[in-house]
């Protein structure tokens, strides 16, 4: 047993600040940990989302001392615990109470997503390394930790035309698909803003299931959009043979 | 309570460490290139020519240093690569400084107004590769001694040449391999052999490419890597030579 | 309109956004209706992204010998003979049609090594052969995912982060559903044509659980409260591996898959100690020693021969997790345990470290990342944790009707499908296969009901004070406290291993909860409040945590997770009969009824096809001596 000080925002949108508490802890335990013990027995009120506890649904996504990151996944014993530990909601969305933040952007962009579309006379057999590729981005959990990091969002506020790097994986998942007939590549390159990506990596840094976001998902969809839309040689060439 | 002035975050660590680390040695290294670029000098000794001056182009009507000439090539596929935007996106402008660190920039547009030539980055990649036959050449150039020697101003002397190797020789050969590391772990080259497919299985051909695509996600994880070590390598296989040309240090002759 | 309360009208209601509340949406979508799908996280939070291992389906792309009947055969076996057979006869026989049928909507299957390109399947505890199709250790997530995004592009209404708290009826007909926001605390009204409950677990119940804060018997509690009947409560699962240490993490989810791929117990003596623990059912199954089950998996797992191709037999690890769990308990009680209160489980003496970084990517992490244990170079320490509930709402095996009108359940809060004891990978086809059905049968009774019924506002006005009253009742005790108790209290009376006094005593001690809960008190407002939603959770639980004690206090037998100490063996009256619990005036009504048998002729030929074994058979039956 030992105590610590946590730093947690209280409050709503429209008014809050950052609260101080004394708590004592245990060995091996992680930030979801003690913010359950201040609900058990200090603040039973404290508005925060968490459901697996496991680093594997991506609910308990917050800013613990200015990084984003799983609070379940955080221990203390990695913070420095002599010093006080701020807990903030995730900055890049409206907050809604405490550390719940609104994240129903991210379901309105999916939704504008086209849908797996198997192409029609689709044989349902390929090989492990077809799909190697997808698989690592279907590891996402969407706990929106890149989103919140993106500085395109975060202090751009480019929500309305920018789809962030959650989404950027998905449709990679799904433009990679072997069987995959569906053309994304317009949508990603205006509605999805795809260029508004400076590439610098902070999705990559922040991404708990450590997906190669900018490497893997975001610079070869980049290089997709540049073949159809701007590399004037492969334009010519597709003219020439009609390819698609 | 968002605040999102330059430098603004709730971050304890010493974010500023890598912005600043790399501002310093991308001022040292483009402050060095452009004294080298422009003096005209020094660039050779015996059988080594610096990697700023290759290929070497001297055309008569040109008056100024001939590296003008052949730096455009490296320093656009440098500028171009997406690891070095990354670099310089947040050490320079600073968009952002560091991950969840607030931005001096009010108004954004990414690459898709004015930063859109980025997308061009592949034509470099063309001339990067063909510059790669350049420095092989140049590598071969330096194992060739000749037999009279070489004469106090870095000159090589008349007569038959043979094989040897020098210090710089072998300098210069693994600039040639940490050169090919990098530029061969392209994004732009992945995408060009194989990403750019969508099924691996289908055909001998795209399994070929699938092999290849492997080995260049390999090098590609390492990118980072090696677009330092390239870039400090560089710099000193220039340095040697113009060391040696100037007369301050001399080569030794291995074999 | 009634004005006080915002309301919502849609034909078919889904309570629960898991795997199979999004599968029984999906379906009543496509058939045309207009459909609303609630659940109390965000959407793609549910439990279901934990389940690991994969879905269980005679898919036979691996190995060829796999057939339907087999499949039902070991869920059977597994399940005890609890199971109504006619469920699992279902499953068996749709799950493969479930799993490609996923595929088509885009999920990722791992592929099978043999050139042919097909979903490969792996081995899980209890099945024969290997039947799980998988994603490396996320089948559940990839799943989750898959249905989300079908069901989201196919136009069903998403109400996330809202509570239902009763559902209502007009005389024994569900009509629509009372619940609140958990975001703004705001009520809200569902009428609804019928309504499918998909709540999953119970997990929150016990004090070492692998499931998340959602699992508190939703589902169980509002069917229960709205009359209909439970069956089988007396049957809770304790997953063999669950993490014990750190504290914070204990109960954690060990995969299965572990074992699966080689992983063995050792005791702190060194022992693989496994090949005590054979139960005579699967005596002819598993490998009697240490040598004979190490053969098999150089042959099988390392060198990755077909298993037909070899003679030897299993190992004892890959036992159905009823039978594994003892085990560990059994060890852990007699004092073989490790320094936290666990057992070894040794993968990394068995596979090389790549190995184990590939095939259990997330199980490496979790270790590292929780524990600080590289799991690639020492043993985990686990211990049994509560899993899964295989007993829940009564239903029709064909349209999962409960026995109110339409009112369905499917996936884990509905009863029949696991009998006594669920199979690994079983819980992921269930809810594909009665998710669908359920929102099919949805469907068509919400075809022939014209209009949406009115609904008295002064029943709401009555539910709305009722969840008011934790922030009327003066302070006094918190949620979190009671619910800490009622979690002490039931592992105690009815855990793992039961026995009379001790539920005799566990009733009392939840008589005296109940009573605590109705002075519960509750701070600050009903805008997203945990303290609030905790109070009114803890209803649930404990008409949860009751009607497990009265099931399990009926059954004076021994049968899959259900141990009574006072009653060891199998009972041939109790093989014949399920335990139905259903609410009536004063309290909990505990009855039992007859439990459907396999029919004779179809029994016989499973018996000449060497699938199943009348002498195990006769076993389970209680027929003869089993122990």
């Amino acid at each position: 047993m030992r105590s610590i000080r946590l730093k947690i925002f209280r409050g709503t949108s429209n008014s809050g600040e950052f609260k101080e508490y004394t708590l004592e802890v245990e060995e091996g335990m992680v930030v979801l940990d003690a913010i359950h013990r201040l609900q058990a027995t200090q603040s039973p009120d404290l508005a925060c989302r968490w459901n697996c506890k496991a680093g594997k649904c991506g609910s308990c996504s917050a800013e613990i001392n200015g990084k984003p990151r799983l609070m379940c996944m955080t221990r203390l014993n990695d913070l420095p615990v002599n010093k006080t530990i701020t807990i903030a909601p995730l900055q890049t969305f409206p907050i809604m109470k405490d550390l719940a933040t609104d994240v129903s952007w991210n379901y309105q962009v999916n939704k504008k997503i086209t849908p797996f579309t198997p192409k029609s006379n689709a044989e349902w057999h390929w090989e492990q390394k077809d799909i190697d590729r997808i698989q690592e981005f279907r590891k996402c959990i969407e706990c929106f930790l890149c989103q919140d990091v993106c500085h395109v969002l975060r202090v751009h506020q480019k929500h309305s035309v920018y789809a962030g790097p959650r989404f950027f994986v998905r449709m990679a998942a799904l433009e990679m698909h072997p069987i995959d007939s569906a053309d994304r590549l317009p949508f990603l390159k205006t509605d999805a803003g795809l260029g508004y990506c400076n590439i610098t990596k902070c999705c990559t840094q922040v991404c708990p299931e450590s997906i190669a976001i900018t490497d893997n998902a975001i610079i070869p969809l980049k290089e997709r959009v540049v073949d159809r839309f701007y590399d004037p040689i492969f334009i010519l060439f597709r003219k020439l043979f009609k390819k698609k | 309570m968002s605040n999102n002035s330059l430098g603004a975050t709730a971050r304890r660590d010493l974010w500023w460490l890598e912005p600043a680390g790399t501002f310093a040695v991308l001022v040292l290294f483009i402050a060095y290139a452009a004294w080298v670029g422009l003096s005209g000098t020094h660039y050779e000794w015996g059988p080594y020519l610096s990697p700023f001056y290759s290929p070497l182009f001297k055309p008569t009507w040109w008056p100024f240093s001939p590296a003008i000439l052949v730096l455009i090539v490296p320093l656009g596929f440098r500028t171009t690569c997406y690891f070095y935007r990354r670099v310089y996106y947040r050490a320079f402008f600073m968009d952002p400084p560091a991950c969840a660190v607030g931005e001096a920039r009010k108004h954004y547009e990414g690459e898709t107004k004015l930063l859109v030539f980025q997308n061009f980055h592949r034509f470099f990649v063309y001339l990067a590769v063909v510059f790669l036959v350049f420095f092989v050449i140049d590598d071969i150039h330096a194992m060739m001694w000749p037999i009279n020697g070489i004469l106090p101003n870095g000159q090589m002397a008349p007569g038959p040449k043979t094989f040897g190797i020098g210090l710089g020789t072998i300098i210069m050969v693994l600039d040639l391999i940490f050169l090919s590391f990098y530029t061969f772990g392209c994004h732009f080259l992945r995408h060009l052999v194989g990403g750019s497919l969508d099924c691996f299985s289908c055909s001998k051909t795209k399994e070929t490419r699938h092999g290849i695509w492997k080995i260049i996600s390999k090098l590609n994880e390492h990118h980072m890597a090696w677009g330092w070590i390239s870039l400090g390598w560089v710099t000193f296989t220039d340095l040697y030579i113009r060391l040696c040309s100037m007369g301050i240090i001399h080569d030794v002759r291995i074999f | 309109m009634d004005a006080k309360y915002t309301t919502h009208e849609f034909d078919v209601l889904v309570i629960g956004a898991g795997g199979a509340g999004l599968r029984a949406a999906i379906e009543a979508s496509a058939n045309g209706l207009k459909v609303a799908l609630v659940c109390k996280s965000l959407l793609g939070k549910a439990h279901t992204v934990m389940a690991e291992g994969g879905i269980a389906a005679a898919l036979g792309t691996v190995d060829s010998r796999d057939t339907w009947q087999q499949h039902f055969a070991d869920t059977m076996i597994g399940g005890n003979l609890a199971n109504h057979w006619q469920m699992a006869q279902i499953h068996a026989l749709e799950a493969p049609d479930r799993v490609r049928e996923l595929e088509k909507w885009g999920a990722v299957f791992d592929r099978t090594t043999d050139g042919k390109g097909n979903i490969n399947v792996r081995h899980f505890g209890g099945h024969t052969y290997k039947r799980l199709a998988h994603v490396g250790d996320r089948t559940g997530l990839e799943l989750l995912r898959t249905l989300q995004d079908r069901g989201v592009h196919q136009g069903i209404e998403v109400f996330m982060e809202c509570t239902v708290y009763s559902l209502l009826k007009k005389e024994n007909r569900v009509v629509g559903a009372f619940g609140y926001f958990r975001e703004t605390g705001s009520p809200v009204l569902f009428k609804a044509k019928s309504i499918v409950l998909a709540t999953g677990g119970i997990g929150k119940l016990y004090r070492v659980s692998s499931n998340s804060w959602e699992c508190t018997g939703d589902g169980f509690a509002l069917g229960y409260l709205a009359g209909a009947e439970l069956a089988d409560m007396e049957y809770v699962q304790f997953h063999p591996t669950g993490m014990v240490w750190p504290p914070s993490v204990r109960g954690l989810l060990i995969t299965e898959g572990v074992r699966g791929e080689g992983g063995v117990f050792r005791n702190n003596l060194g022992k693989r100690f496994m090949f005590d623990y054979i139960p005579p059912k699967y005596k002819d199954k598993y490998a009697s020693t240490e040598e004979e089950a190490n053969t098999w998996f150089q042959k099988v797992i390392v060198e990755g021969r077909k298993e037909e191709t070899v003679k030897e037999r299993k190992p004892p690890e890959l036992m159905s997790r009823d039978v594994v769990a003892r085990a560990l308990w059994t060890e852990i009680e007699q004092g073989r345990g490790f320094e936290h209160g666990g057992i070894h489980l040794d993968i990394a003496t068995r596979r090389s470290a790549e190995d184990i970084k590939k095939k259990l990517p997330s199980m490496y992490h979790q270790f590292k990342q929780l524990a600080d244990v590289d799991i690639t170079k020492v043993p985990m320490e686990v211990g049994p944790t509560c899993h899964y509930m295989m007993g829940g709402i009564k239903v029709d095996p064909e349209t999962q009707g409960s026995t109110i009108d339409g009112l369905f359940a499917a996936g884990e809060c509905s009863a029949g499908m696991h009998g006594s004891n669920r199979l690994g990978g079983n819980s992921l086809s269930d809810l594909l296969v009665f998710g669908r059905r359920a929102g099919l049968s949805a469907a068509e009774y919400s075809k022939k009901i014209k209009t949406f019924e009115q609904i008295d506002e002064s029943e709401l006005d009555q539910l709305n004070h009722e969840m008011n009253r934790p922030f009327e009742n003066p302070k006094g005790e918190n949620a979190y406290a009671i619910l800490s108790d009622l979690q002490q209290v039931m592992e105690k009376g009815a855990g793992m291993y039961r026995e009379e006094k001790g539920m005799m005593n566990c009733l009392k001690e939840l008589d005296q909860i109940k009573k605590r809960l109705e002075k519960v008190s509750t701070e600050g407002n009903r805008m997203f409040n945990p303290g609030w939603h905790t109070a009114l959770d803890l209803r649930n639980l404990l008409i949860v945590g009751e009607a497990i004690t009265r099931a399990a206090l009926i059954r004076r037998e021994s049968r899959g997770a259900h141990t009574r100490i006072d009653f060891l063996n199998y009972s041939e009256s109790f093989s014949k009969t399920r335990v139905i619990v259903k609410k009536s005036a004063q309290e909990m009504q505990v009855s039992s009824e007859n439990l459907s048998q396999i029919p004779k002729d179809f029994e016989a030929e499973l018996i000449a096809k060497n699938i199943l074994n009348e002498v195990v058979l006769n076993q389970l039956r209680g027929k003869i001596a089993a122990h």
